[in-house]
C-alpha cells in the first residue's frame, strides 16, 4: 500500500527516531507517538509504523490496527492537489456522495489515498461553511461550489492544462536564460 | 456448586461460572459466536447468547452473566429469538454467502445457527453490503476472507494466549472493519504454518491455510 518514500521523508524518519527517544515506552504512548510522526511527515507510512512498533516492542499489527481506528491517522501522502469532498449535511442531501465517486473513478483512487505520481489526493470532509453552495468541493484552496458530476473531469482537465502551461513556461524563460 | 433452573430443568453449575458455559455443558444449546472459555473478560460482541432471567427486565447476554443460586432461565422466549434473528441476518447482510466454494461448509458455525434458529442464509429483508475485497492472500501461509469473517476476535485471542502477542488485528472502523495480518510475515514470534490456532477456532471460513486451502478445493470429499 505504500509508496517510495521521498529523499525529505527519510530525513525526517531520522528525526523521528530521535524524537522516540523522549517518550516513555509504554503502550499507553502509542497514539501521542503516532501524533508526533505524523507531525513530521503529514501521513503514516508503513516503515513508520515498523519503527514505532519496534521502539514500543509491539507487533506492527497492533500500531496499524490503533490506528486505523481513528479518523486523525492518514496512511497517504497528501496530493499536491489535495480534494476535499464535503459529505456534511447540506452537501450530502444535495448528493454530494456521487462528486465524490465522481472524483473516485477519474483520479483511479478511493477516499483517503493519493495517485501513484502524488499528483492528486481525496478526502471526505465534514460541513466546510458554505452550505448555500451545495455541494461543495475544494481543490488545494479553490472553493468549486454548486458542484455536478459533469464539472469533474473539467475541473481536474484545467490543473493539468494549468501544469503544462506553467512547465512550457519555465522551460521557455530557462532556453532564453542560457 | 450452584443450582439453577433453565427451560424448567434443574442443572448444577460451579460458582463463578457464567450461564452459557453451565449451558453448553448441560446439553442446553445457547447459539454463540464469540464467547471463548479461555478469556476472563468476554467480549460479547456477537450479540447472540441471549437468555431471559426471572426477575430481571431485559434478556441478558449469557456469556458474561455469572451463576447465581436458585437462578431462572430461559433460553428461547420470543425476546430471545427475536434478538438473536436480528443478530443473525445483521451479521448474513454484510457476509458473502457462497457457502458451496466455502472451505467451511456444513461445520459452518454461521450455518448451524440460521438452521437453529430457522432462518434462512440470505439476508432478507436488510440490503447487503460487501467490502471491496474477498480475500486478503498477502500473508505467507494465511488466507483471510473479510466478507466471510463475523468478527468475533476469537482468532486474535488464541494467537494472543498461544504467543503473548497477536499477530492478528481489527482494523478500521464501522463497516470497513477487518482482520488484519498487516506485517504479520515479520513478526518476530509465531510460525502460523505450524500454530495455525487461529484457523482451528475461527468459527467461519474466513482464515485458513493456504496449503490446506489449495486441497480442500481440489479435493473436496478427501479429508
Ligand atoms: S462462512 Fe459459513 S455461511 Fe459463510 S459462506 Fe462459508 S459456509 Fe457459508
Ligand atoms: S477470522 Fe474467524 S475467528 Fe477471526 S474474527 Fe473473523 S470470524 Fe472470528
Ligand atoms: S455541508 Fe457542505 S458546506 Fe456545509
Ligand atoms: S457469545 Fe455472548 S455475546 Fe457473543
Amino acid at each position: 500500500m505504500n509508496q517510495e518514500l521521498t529523499t525529505e521523508e527519510k530525513a525526517a524518519l531520522k528525526s523521528i527516531a530521535k524524537n522516540l527517544e523522549t517518550f516513555n515506552k509504554q503502550r499507553g504512548n502509542l497514539i501521542p507517538i503516532l501524533q508526533m510522526v505524523q507531525e513530521h511527515l503529514a501521513y503514516l507510512p508503513s516503515e513508520a509504523l515498523r519503527m514505532v512498533a519496534e521502539y514500543l516492542e509491539i507487533n506492527a499489527c497492533e500500531v496499524y490496527g490503533v490506528a486505523t481506528f481513528y479518523n486523525q491517522f492518514r496512511f497517504h501522502p497528501p496530493g499536491k492537489h489535495p480534494v476535499k469532498v464535503c459529505l456534511g449535511t447540506a452537501c450530502h442531501v444535495r448528493a454530494g456522495d456521487i462528486i465524490l465517486e465522481n472524483f473516485e473513478r477519474k483520479l483511479g483512487i478511493e477516499d483517503g489515498e493519493t495517485t501513484a505520481d502524488r499528483e492528486f489526493s481525496i478526502e471526505r470532509v465534514a460541513c466546510v461553511g458554505c452550505c448555500a453552495l451545495a455541494p461543495v468541493a475544494i481543490i488545494g484552496e479553490t472553493v468549486h461550489g454548486h458542484m455536478a458530476p459533469s464539472k469533474v473531469e473539467g475541473l481536474l482537465m484545467r490543473i493539468e492544462i494549468e501544469k503544462d502551461i506553467a512547465k512550457r513556461e519555465k522551460e521557455k524563460s530557462e532556453s532564453e536564460q542560457t | 456448586m450452584v443450582a439453577l433452573l433453565v427451560n424448567d430443568r434443574e442443572i448444577e453449575a460451579k460458582n463463578g461460572t457464567n450461564v452459557l458455559q453451565a449451558c453448553l455443558d448441560n446439553d442446553i444449546y445457547i447459539p454463540h459466536l464469540c464467547y471463548l472459555e479461555s478469556l476472563d473478560l468476554p467480549s460479547a460482541s456477537c450479540r447472540m447468547c441471549f437468555v431471559e432471567i426471572a426477575g430481571e427486565d431485559k434478556p441478558a447476554t449469557s456469556c458474561t452473566t455469572l451463576v447465581r443460586d436458585h437462578m431462572v432461565i430461559k433460553t428461547d422466549t420470543p425476546a430471545v429469538r427475536r434478538l438473536q434473528r436480528t443478530a443473525l441476518r445483521l451479521l448474513l447482510s454484510v457476509h458473502r454467502v457462497d457457502c458451496k466454494n466455502c472451505y467451511a461448509h456444513k461445520r459452518c458455525e454461521l450455518q448451524n445457527i440460521a438452521k437453529f434458529l430457522k432462518v434462512g442464509l440470505k439476508s432478507k429483508p436488510l440490503n447487503r453490503y460487501l467490502k471491496d475485497t474477498d480475500i486478503d492472500e498477502d500473508h505467507p501461509f494465511l488466507n483471510y476472507y473479510p466478507n466471510r469473517c463475523v468478527l468475533c476476535g476469537k482468532c486474535l485471542h488464541v494467537c494472543r494466549n498461544q504467543h503473548g502477542q497477536s499477530v492478528l488485528t481489527f482494523a478500521n472502523r464501522g463497516f470497513n472493519t477487518v482482520m488484519s495480518l498487516y506485517a504479520a510475515a515479520e513478526a518476530p514470534s509465531p510460525s502460523c504454518e505450524d500454530c495455525a490456532r487461529c484457523v482451528d477456532i475461527c468459527p467461519v471460513g474466513a482464515l485458513a491455510l493456504k496449503v490446506n486451502q489449495e486441497a480442500s478445493i481440489h479435493h473436496p470429499t478427501e479429508k
